[in-house]
């Protein structure tokens, strides 16, 4: 199994085995990160633009890292400082940016959709990191990989997401992944938070629950994915922070009705003490820093990925050494002949 | 284009053999087992690893321990090769400063595999020294690369292919020399 597209834009259209294939490669470079030399040429003289049009601190600083690891060069742009402030157009900016001759261009965009339109305009691979409420395919994958390094596996998980799930592009892109492999969701949240038709996002036979009280939301979770409180995608004030807290914060007392080894999980940055009290955040079933160590390793098997391998061309994965395998054909056998 | 079978470079039991005679060798000219170390180059280098160290053992006794490596990180064609290279796991679960390692392949052709090979290990650490051994050596070198412990040396053309089929990863267990015809 391998990996059919050029750009990474969302979860949704991949399946299981591919999804699988990806958080093995993951899997290896976390190898990487526990060598005394951590970084590698693989990618040197390539470079990736990072266009974050949103602001965003640990995702871009996780990819940048992910790059130079592999011996990438990074370019970066920032939402602030760009010519968009100017009323320069999406397309514009990434026509720029991509005469610069880039290898692999990483994008977040406040529009769901933003980076598939960029993609079917560039002949870079695109990796999307978050587009507006859409999807956030590396954090859909750190998390798998956060949950499957503990438990060992991720199928047949009980999931209860809590918070804004209506804005979360990273609830969405972790039902396309977990839904596959059999999870069950529970969506708990205040009701403008978690309209109906979130019911029927998953993958066919994905069962999603929505419940109000977090009481009943919480019970036999397997992983509890704690969703930040954005206030930068409410446009009124539809809740108080004092109410949220004691409606929907979770806290040692409301952990104890989750399955005693419930995983909890945090995209971050935290409202520590809004969405997540300070003992459960720092308590043992907190995985909020695996996430981001995950988080590494996971861009770097990404763009490893996407990045290496001629841009046109062949099909599947690297054939065997010249020496070696009986069905290799022989025109693979001249692509990699140089390789012994 | 097709690919025609040309003749046999080595039969099971000449595979046995050689992997004898291989693990003799290296323990004869390591001048003592304590740092030796056998490191396999994914993928048939790793059978062929673990089968010297087993042979070693039955030399009085001697516990070599074995890694293995995977060289996809290191090549130097990635951007020329099929797209979506796939990475597949190193296991190297000793220190390698100050070992004295083994690099063990099937074949040695270009060198480039093993320049690769190379690098992979001195991001790991030191090691004191690094010696190759393969099964065959099939010459047109491109790097300033040689084999210290070589199972066979073959005179091949360009357009010639040797497999080795070890049952670990193959049906079938033995070396053949293949050529590439137009039709």
């Amino acid at each position: 199994m391998t990996y059919r597209f050029r750009d990474l834009l969302a979860l949704e259209p991949l399946s299981a085995d591919e999804l699988t294939f990806l958080l093995d490669q993951s899997k290896l470079f976390q190898e990487i990160q526990r060598h005394p030399l951590k970084k590698l040429a693989t990618l040197r003289g390539k470079t990736v633009t990072l266009a974050f049009f949103e602001n965003s601190t640990r995702t871009r600083i996780s990819f940048s890292t992910a790059a130079s690891r592999l011996g990438a060069d990074t370019m970066n742009l920032q939402a602030e400082a760009s010519s968009l402030k100017k009323g320069e157009s999406l397309l514009d900016t990434v026509y720029t940016l991509n005469a610069m001759k880039p290898d692999c261009l990483v994008m977040r965009h406040a529009a769901s959709g933003a980076a598939d339109f960029v993609a079917r305009n560039l002949d870079i691979p695109v990796i999307n990191a978050g587009d507006g409420t859409h999807e956030h395919p590396s954090q859909g994958l750190l998390d798998a990989l956060t949950i499957r390094d503990r438990r060992g596996s991720i199928e047949n998980l009980k999931i209860t997401i809590l918070g804004d799930i209506q804005h979360s592009r990273v609830a969405r892109s972790n039902i396309h992944l977990l839904g596959k492999f059999g999870g069950q969701f529970t969506l708990c949240g205040p009701a403008m938070w978690v309209p109906r038709e979130l019911e029927n996002i998953g993958p066919p036979g994905c069962v999603i629950r929505r419940v109000s009280r977090i009481e009943e939301g919480l019970e036999d979770a397997d992983v509890i994915l704690v969703l930040r409180v954005q206030t930068e995608r409410m446009y009124e004030p539809t809740l108080s922070a004092e109410e949220y807290i004691l409606l929907y914060q979770l806290n040692a007392e409301r952990l104890r009705l989750a399955n005693p080894n419930a995983l909890i999980l945090h995209p971050g940055p935290m409202n520590r003490g809004v969405e997540i009290s300070p003992e459960v955040a720092d308590g043992p079933q907190s995985c909020v820093l695996e996430q981001v160590t995950n988080g590494i390793a996971v861009r770097m098997a990404l763009l490893f990925l996407l990045m290496s391998g001629a841009t046109e061309g062949g099909e599947g994965a690297l054939a065997d050494e010249a020496s070696g395998a009986p069905n290799a054909s022989p025109e693979k056998k001249e692509s990699t002949h140089a390789a012994d | 284009m097709r690919i025609v079978e040309k003749s046999q470079l080595m039969s099971a039991s000449e595979i046995d053999r050689t992997i004898q005679r291989l693990a003799h060798e290296i323990v004869e000219k390591s001048g003592g087992t304590k740092h030796l170390a056998l490191i396999g180059v994914r993928r048939r280098g790793v059978p062929l690893a673990q089968r010297i160290a087993k042979a070693m053992r039955g030399i009085d006794g001697v516990e070599v321990p074995v890694g293995t490596l995977d060289i996809t990180l290191y090549r130097d064609d990635l951007s020329k090769v099929a797209s979506h290279a796939v990475l597949q796991s190193s296991d190297i679960s000793f220190g390698v400063d100050n070992m004295d390692l083994v690099l063990v392949d099937d074949v040695l052709y270009t060198g480039r595999t093993i320049r690769a090979a190379m690098n992979g290990l001195f991001d790991l650490g030191r090691p004191k020294r690094v010696s190759l051994c393969v099964l065959i050596d099939r010459g047109h070198r491109e790097m300033p690369i040689e084999a210290q412990y070589v199972g066979r040396g073959v005179q091949t053309s360009d357009t010639e292919i040797v497999e080795v089929r070890l049952r670990e990863i193959d049906s079938e267990e033995r070396v053949v020399l293949v050529d590439r015809v137009e039709p």
